[in-house]
């Protein structure tokens, strides 16, 4: 190992060492520990970027909200709980059996790698699986957003017996001065702000779940090089890289969850 | 260090699992009761916790190289400033009278 890292140093032309390195590990490294700290900073730069791509839609989600809370309420009262919380679950033991994957990659287990791999597969799949229930159910109730757009009025939730189709236009931005009162929010105002939830939801869940099926996907692909025992404890990077994805769209879905699925629920 | 990688215990997996198992659960059963505005206080801190739990342990971060932590803080650094800035136009946007009316 210290021979080769120190003809890696001394070695001037990019070549001039080219055999004396294995297989596994590229000749612009000096070492399996350096290969694997770059591969995995790599990923996290690429992760960065997905974090300001989702912010995006976050910054829309908060701003909107602030401003319509009663129609967030309103259309997050008309998601399922239940799944929504069946599906956290079933996402969290998916990370669980991702980090088993990576951590039999780190031991060399390749049976093991590959099987934690389907069973990762198989709860990725189910919470596709749960979701698409989910859009069907939108889809019969007339909740996509556009033409056929319609929330009943008796789905509109109350409180203390009243509807919550406050004449206040509530939210902590975007409030006018006291002399420029502003319109009431009648129940056409709560047609057209629980839609603009609607978009969100089906946006933001649309996007993490195409990132599902990308690594669902990822996942399949790595299953044959685990199987030909490619990654031991040396070089895991494809294993750990795919991981560190997998973990991310799950930290996504941690957030996405409570902000549509929970808002307003108690009362 | 060596060459091989370290390797966790299968305890802080397992561990780090039924914690975030328990936070799910938490934050379902605080958001029926009625906190006024600590709904949102609570169901955030449960996020950001879980969300914590699951880069420092299932992706490694806490025995990752510090370089790895500046990414990650300097990619939230720049997301509390894209939510920021476009709050501080949003909030500040009625304080003044529209020109003309």
């Amino acid at each position: 190992m210290s021979e080769m890292q120190s003809a890696a140093m001394t070695s001037s032309s990019a070549h001039a060492h080219a055999g004396d390195h294995p297989s596994n590990l590229a000749h612009h490294f000096q070492s399996y520990e350096q290969q694997r700290e770059s591969a995995s900073l790599g990923v996290w730069v690429f992760l960065v970027t997905e974090i300001m791509f989702f912010g995006g839609l976050f910054t829309a989600y908060i701003l909107y909200r602030s401003r319509y809370p009663e129609a967030f309420i309103a259309g997050s009262h008309q998601l399922d709980v239940m799944l929504g919380t069946v599906n956290t679950a079933v996402l969290i033991c998916s990370s669980l059996t991702m980090a088993m994957a990576v951590r039999s990659a780190q031991l060399g287990r390749a049976k093991a790698i590959a099987g934690f791999l389907v069973a990762t597969i198989i709860l990725g799949s189910a919470f596709l699986g749960i979701k698409a229930t989910e859009y069907h159910h939108k889809w019969v109730e007339h909740l996509i957003p556009g033409a056929d757009f319609h929330l009943e009025a008796s789905h509109l939730p109350t409180s203390h017996g009243k509807p919550v189709t406050s004449d206040l236009p509530t939210g902590i931005v975007g409030e006018s001065r006291a002399d420029v009162p502003l319109p009431a929010a009648g129940p056409k105002d709560i047609q057209a702000h629980t839609q603009l939830f609607f978009f969100l939801y089906f946006g933001m869940t649309g996007l993490h779940a195409l990132h599902m099926i990308i690594g669902v996907g990822l996942l399949a692909w790595l299953i044959r090089p685990s199987l030909q025992g490619r990654f031991d404890g040396n070089n895991h990077n494809y294993v750990e890289g795919i991981g560190l994805y997998w973990h991310f769209v799950d930290i996504v879905w941690i957030f996405l969850f409570p902000l549509l699925y929970l808002v307003g629920r108690h009362g | 260090m060596s060459s091989a990688t370290h390797v966790l215990p299968l305890r802080i997996y397992f561990g780090v699992f039924f914690a975030l198992l328990v936070l799910t659960g938490t934050t379902v059963g605080v958001a029926f009761i009625d906190l006024g505005p600590f709904n949102n206080v609570v169901a955030l801190g449960v996020a950001v916790l879980k969300a914590t739990l699951v880069i420092l342990f299932f992706m490694h971060v806490r025995y990752s190289t510090r370089l790895t932590g500046l990414v990650i803080v300097s990619g939230i650094f720049w997301l509390v400033i894209m939510v920021g800035l476009t709050f501080v136009d949003y909030a500040t946007r009625g304080w003044l009278g529209v020109a003309g009316r």
